[in-house]
């Protein structure tokens, strides 16, 4: 195990996005903690089951897998609602001008 | 012509990470259905890059070890004594407070996912999230010390206590030598995460 110097809160953007969407939803009642935490846990087991997690970039992925499918089992959200609008920021951004302000038409 | 020559009439913007992309999807569909407020999300994001950290966590131990009888409410009431020096919310309902002594070392992991107390400690570091340290603190929590360059006598016994979703800890690290007198800034200087979690001790007083 390697111990790490001192370190950004939060490594990547949607790292600390992720986080402030769960802590949201949470406070809206939307869900306990509790039970996320049960879920967030089995998504870092699946994750780590054939390596191991090095609670970086891995464990934002699982959290992210983990928030996805919980919010579709609650219906929630909608997986393939999901998918659409995923692609349609990725349209978004493939048909801006380098530069310009990225939104969804 | 070369792949590092764009033809500016098709230059787009930078497809962002797949993630990213899956964040934003789950962001915009949320926002759409008016589950969550999207002026509310920066404000966490920033109150956990900025406002809230270990700092917190330092003034609580620097009180107890200035003020017996706040130390004393720390360990039987930690929710209600960090509570009194405002520190409370999200991820903080339930404190307990673990008392190092000669006899006594304590550690905290979560073995689950990564429970840790934000309102005094911010977000955890990536190693409290890696497996290594999840999964080994339990079975073998003398070598995981000794990585971290904590040293034990062997008469000091190590507790190791599994943090959950409701259930948060704070060890309470014991008092420099050589710090009589001082204030209660100076003593929160010497006061370290890691310490706090137990996997590191206080900085000497110099």
């Amino acid at each position: 195990m390697t111990v790490l110097l001192p370190e950004p809160v939060f490594e990547e953007v949607w790292h600390g996005q992720l986080f402030a969407l769960t802590v949201l939803l949470n406070e809206a009642g939307h869900f306990s903690w509790a039970d996320w935490a049960k879920k967030f846990g089995i998504s870092l087991k699946k994750h780590g089951f054939d390596r191991e997690l090095n609670g970086g970039e891995d464990y934002f992925t699982a959290w992210l897998d983990a928030l996805e499918g919980f919010l579709t089992e609650t219906n929630m959200t909608g997986q393939k609602d999901l998918v659409l609008i995923k692609e349609a920021w990725k349209t978004a951004y493939l048909s801006t001008p380098h530069g310009a302000p990225v939104s969804l038409k | 012509m070369p792949d590092d020559v764009h033809d500016s009439k098709h230059a787009h913007s930078v497809l962002p990470s797949d993630p990213t992309l899956r964040v934003k999807a789950l962001e915009t569909l949320l926002i759409r259905k008016g589950l969550i407020d999207p002026t509310a999300l920066d404000a966490i994001i920033d109150t956990y890059q900025n406002k809230i950290g270990p700092k917190n966590g330092a003034k609580v131990i620097a009180r107890a070890w200035s003020d017996l009888a706040f130390y004393d409410r720390l360990i039987s009431d930690a929710t209600g004594a960090v509570a009194d020096l405002g520190f409370h919310g999200r991820q903080g309902e339930h404190i307990i407070a673990l008392q190092n002594t000669n006899e006594i070392h304590n550690m905290v992991v979560c073995t689950l996912c990564s429970c840790y107390p934000w309102p005094l400690l911010g977000i955890p570091p990536t190693w409290y999230k890696s497996d290594a340290y999840r999964a080994r603190t339990v079975r073998e929590p003398r070598k995981v010390l000794a990585e971290f360059g904590v040293a034990l006598p062997s008469e000091t016994s190590v507790r190791v206590w599994d943090s959950t979703a409701e259930l948060r800890y704070l060890v309470v690290p014991q008092r420099p030598k050589g710090t009589k007198g001082w204030r209660e800034e100076q003593l929160a200087a010497l006061i370290t995460r890691d310490s706090m979690i137990g996997t590191g001790f206080p900085k000497d007083a110099q």
